[in-house]
């Protein structure tokens, strides 16, 4: 399954129409031990940037921001009781939430493993 | 150490509470009654005054270890100023509120309706409320005041103008006046990028919050100008009083072109910060702003009196009375003791004592803006970096060596920050020890990083699980 | 003068160091333009002539007047022992523990007073003080805001008016709403309360003893209150809570209230502390600053602010509140003042001061024309209607040294008869006996 990343260090898994959302490694790294995933409400509707969900480490705090739009189908219950799941594993089991409904055409503005790799290079 | 619940012995009781000489009343209906006492500690009084002596004893504090915490001025808190505040201990607020009462508290009035005098006149400012009770408070009050302002003329404005670097309280001061915030980076002088300033600044903009000098403490040479492209947009402008210390009686905000300030007492006068409180955050406003100051305001008779007058086109009440009054008092006296020539000098020595910790460290540590200091000087540890050293490690070898580290990782715009802001009560002596310690840490940083991330060593705990204590939030010893 | 203490000589040093000719030479950087238009101070002092100054102003603070008055600032006793250990150099002379390490001593006590609050108010998770009652009060209904996700918020108009218009103020920026319920008499009108209740509200805020006296049981609101998603906030009177029900046993979601009749003095306003507490679902949604249990490496206990993702230096614009500082010295005299009464010892002296009220009511109202307007129980403070407007009888009660209550004339339209009358454990059978004196004196001669 391809994955696709965000400027803002979400990445995107397709399946169909339908979308698995988290954050990139990178991004759990700098964040530190995550303290807190404030997990999206079911059925909340999102267009492609906006704010999906929250995460909170210690010393930081950030807002998620959707790859793609679509409407929100589960939530990963496991990160309320072990929010560390994003560190231990933020492409794989840390994944945040799944969305239906969306358009595929979206990921054009996205950049695949490889682009992001060299995005992420760029940053240092 | 334990906690004081787990000294404590079930039937032990303290301090024996006053005798009754009145009947014992019928008691109150058990729907309304709690079921059980409250859970409060059982214990006799020595081990009580045991318990908090000894941990009393657990902390750095200015009375015992030099403090150069950045942003915060813990400058020595006269005890004479103790002395002054406890005076008050005993007069009822009240008694200014109740008809009739307000010649018989003539004295804190008039302190009050002083104290005003005195910050209009340092600050330059037209007329000052007490009324917030820290500097935050004073920030949101600040913005109300220049919401009620905008309201008043029918002009809706939506957005509020800080800078980078600005402290995390005032946007979200201005937050919680309902303003959204337009956040300016930093430019390589050392404070807002002027273009993209002027880009931001348009009619729907309501204030833009500064600080002077800025939390790099850095004095901005173009902070008229900030105010003048502000005021041509029909903006106001807001002073966050924090680094005040710098220049009392060399610059005035008001004078600058400021519309909006705070103080706050805890830094600039001498109050005590008291583990984290309370504090003081009074506001000054220039005329145009007066009617929207917060009700009540102490007003002066025509034969001298104090009075207590509502304002009721203001902003409402931000508290009760007339704001942290045995802090007011406090800095009442400070002010007082020093006078005008006084405050001058605690500036000049401020600024002097922070350019001579600039000099004598940024041979070993980065400075990010190459320019003199005013009272606080900011560092990056990135050299340190290089080691694997991070500004937190060195603040931990400073425990070690008995000193209270400097802020560390504000403000957010420098990387690995470190803010040293000695205070004009340091003695050359006392600095020159820390100097000499900080440029140990760096020697020790080249030859055995290592050892630094162990620190600190000599405390009753090391570094402590932070994360550990955000997942399990264990905020209170269940009864 | 400034507490300076570097000599001539070492500043010359220092200068020398830094490569500048002159102190003033370090200001050059501030335009000319920008300098001082007036700096129009007196003379500084020695700390003689400043007390002298400040014995002048103390003593017209009204002290020697004997406070029939509260209005939510209590006059109580303060163990000795509060002042001797909250007066140690190390606990107020040091700042926001942000190194945990050098600061165990402040960060243990804010977690000790946190269970204090805990177990006063009967809930699950309190944050380490906020600036006042009436501050509280407006930062639980942004809190309950927040919660909710709802917009606006049902008032009890017996909640303290000065608190009320605190709150008013705090939402009057925000696009959330404020729906004040009057009182039926002196009590809560829970009926009017819970019809209030809408799929709007985010919560429902009442004040126990309210500020005509009355104690209610609010259980019946909480239930509704949650009935219809909203929160039950209950702002109480911590002296109070030694025997009246808790908001915990009440089941409210929110409790509040103003900490200085928790040993803190009067002091003409201030300083004095809020103190918030909530059910453990709702912590991350707390406002300010919260210690937390940890440990370190070899496994030691200690002490750290927590959850500081929630706070402004780290969130800015989007923190649960703006608020940055604590009272934590005032909540460190609250903590010392619980412990030194003790369990016994504080319920022992919120029954003293029921005691004590009951007596001046019954005593107050056998004077003739002058009744009891709270229909139901009261704990300290009482409500009495008098024949005369009761501005006029507290003035001239001024002048023989008493403060015979607080008229509500000018906070309830309609009710310039009316005054509420405060009875602590500090005011003896002779004070009460006199005051009653004196209050028959003012409406009959």
């Amino acid at each position: 399954m391809s994955m696709y990343f965000t400027k803002e260090h979400e990445w995107v898994k397709i399946d169909g129409t339908q979308a698995t959302v988290g954050i990139s490694e990178h991004a759990a790294h700098e964040l530190g031990d995550i303290t807190f995933v404030e997990l999206p409400q079911m059925g909340k509707v999102v267009k492609q940037f906006e704010t999906l969900a929250g995460i909170e480490s210690v010393k930081a705090a950030s807002d998620i921001y959707s790859p793609v739009s679509g409407k929100v189908s589960q939530v990963n219950d496991k990160l309320e009781d072990a929010p560390e799941l994003v560190n231990e594993s933020a492409e794989e089991a840390g994944w945040i939430c799944k969305l239906e409904g969306i358009e595929l055409s979206e990921l054009g503005a996205l950049m695949d493993s490889a682009a992001y790799a060299e995005y992420l290079k760029g940053l240092e | 150490m334990e906690l004081i619940y787990e000294k404590s012995v079930p039937g032990r009781t303290g301090v024996r509470i006053p005798l009754s000489d009145v009947p014992k009343a019928a008691p109150l209906p058990e729907a309304l009654r709690r079921g059980e006492a409250a859970g409060f500690p059982e214990v006799s009084e020595l081990d009580l005054v045991r318990h908090y002596t000894n941990l009393s004893s657990l902390n750095f504090s200015v009375d015992t270890n030099f403090y150069p915490l950045g942003s915060c001025t813990m400058k020595y808190n006269a005890k004479v100023m103790e002395q002054a505040g406890a005076l008050f201990a005993g007069c009822h607020p009240m008694l200014a509120l109740i008809p009739g009462g307000e010649k018989f508290v003539q004295g804190p009035l008039a302190l009050v309706y002083e104290l005003e005098q005195q910050l209009a006149e340092i600050t330059g400012m037209d007329e000052v409320t007490t009324q917030p009770l820290a500097g935050a408070h004073g920030e949101m009050t600040g913005i109300m005041v220049i919401a009620a302002y905008h309201r008043a003329r029918g002009d809706k404005r939506k957005y509020v103008i800080v800078p980078d670097s600005s402290h995390g309280t005032n946007p979200a001061s201005a937050a919680m006046a309902g303003y959204e915030i337009v956040t300016i980076p930093t430019a390589p002088y050392g404070d807002m990028d002027l273009d993209a300033y002027r880009a931001a600044m348009n009619g729907e903009v309501a204030a833009v919050m500064m600080t002077c000098p800025n939390t790099l403490g850095i004095f901005n040479p173009h902070i008229a100008e900030i105010c003048e492209i502000a005021h041509q947009a029909g903006a106001l402008t807001y002073y966050d009083g924090a680094n005040l210390n710098a220049i009392m009686g060399k610059v005035r905000p008001g004078d600058v072109g400021f519309d909006v300030i705070h103080v706050n007492l805890h830094k600039t006068f001498g109050t005590p910060h008291g583990g984290g409180g309370p504090g003081s955050g009074p506001v000054g406003v220039k005329k145009g702003l007066i009617p929207y100051l917060p009700t009540p305001r102490v007003v002066r008779n025509a034969d001298g009196s104090f009075g207590v007058e509502a304002h009721p086109e203001g902003i409402g009440r931000v508290s009760d009375f007339f704001g942290n009054f045995g802090i007011m008092a406090r800095a009442y006296a400070y002010i007082t003791l020093l006078g005008g020539e006084g405050l001058i000098e605690v500036s000049e020595m401020a600024v002097l004592n922070a350019n001579y910790m600039m000099a004598r460290l940024k041979g070993e540590y980065e400075l990010p803006f190459e320019t003199t200091c005013m009272h606080e000087c900011v560092f990056s540890a990135s050299r340190q970096l290089k080691d694997g050293v991070h500004a937190i490690d060195i603040a931990k070898y400073l425990i070690d060596r008995g000193f209270h580290p400097p802020t560390v990782y504000f403000p957010l715009n420098v990387k690995e920050a470190i803010m040293i802001e000695p205070t004009e009560t340091e003695s050359k002596q006392t600095m020159d020890a820390f100097i000499e310690v900080m440029l140990e840490a760096a020697r020790v940083t080249r030859e055995n990083p290592a050892a630094l991330h162990e620190a600190p060593v000599t405390t009753p705990v090391g570094r402590l699980d932070e994360t550990r204590a955000a997942r399990a939030q264990q905020v209170c010893c269940e009864g | 003068m400034g507490y300076c203490p570097n000599t001539p000589e070492e500043i010359r040093e220092m200068l020398d160091v830094i490569g500048a000719g002159s102190v003033e030479d370090l200001f050059s950087p501030i335009p000319a333009d920008l300098r001082a238009k007036s700096f129009e101070l007196p003379e500084g002092m020695s700390e003689f002539e400043l007390m002298g100054i400040m014995r002048e102003k103390a003593a017209a603070g009204g002290t020697g007047i004997v406070p029939f008055i509260g209005g939510g600032i209590y006059d109580h006793i303060i163990p000795a022992a509060v002042d001797h250990l909250a007066g140690r150099a190390e606990f107020y002379t040091a700042y926001t523990p942000y190194q945990p390490e050098c600061a165990q001593g402040t960060l243990q006590a804010l977690y000790e007073y946190q269970s204090a609050i805990c177990r006063l108010t009967g809930l699950e998770a309190s944050n380490a003080s906020l600036y006042d009652g009436g501050t509280a009060v407006a930062e639980a209904a942004l809190m309950a805001l927040r919660i909710t996700g709802r917009n606006s918020i049902v008032l009890d108009a017996s909640v303290n008016p000065l608190h009320r218009e605190i709150v008013c103020g705090y939402l009057a920026n925000l696009s959330a709403g404020i729906a004040e319920v009057a009182p039926e008499g002196c009590a809560p009108d829970l009926e009017r309360l819970m019809d209030s209740i809408t799929e709007e509200s985010a919560a429902v805020i009442v004040q126990n003893p309210n500020f005509f006296g009355s104690v209610s049981d609010f259980s019946a609101l909480a239930a509704k209150a949650h009935e219809k998603g909203a929160l039950l906030i209950v702002s109480c009177y911590p002296i109070a809570l030694g025997i009246v029900k808790s908001p915990g046993e009440m089941g409210a979601d929110i409790a509040v209230g103003e900490g200085q009749s928790l040993g803190n003095t009067l002091s003409f306003g201030g300083p004095y502390f809020g103190f918030i507490a909530t059910r453990k679902r709702f912590i991350r949604n707390l406002p300010g600053r919260i210690v937390g249990e940890t440990v370190d490496k070899e496994g030691r206990r200690g002490y750290v602010l927590t959850l500081q993702a929630r706070e402004q230096h780290i969130k800015r614009h989007k923190a649960t509140s703006n608020i940055c500082s604590n009272q934590s010295l005032c909540a460190l005299r609250g903590l010392i003042f619980a412990a030194s009464l003790g369990k016994q010892g504080f319920e022992e002296l919120a029954s003293l001061n029921f005691d004590k009220a009951q007596y001046a009511k019954e005593l107050l109202s056998g004077i003739k024309g002058v009744s009891v307007l709270n229909a139901g129980a009261t704990f300290n403070e009482f409500t009495l209607a008098l024949p005369k407007p009761a501005a006029q009888v507290v003035t001239r009660l001024l002048d023989s040294g008493v403060a015979a209550g607080v008229p509500l004339g000018a906070y309830y339209p309609g009710l310039d008869n009316a005054l509420v009358v405060t009875v602590t454990e500090k005011r003896t059978k002779a004070e009460i006996d006199a005051l009653a004196a004196l209050l028959e004196g003012a409406l009959w001669n």
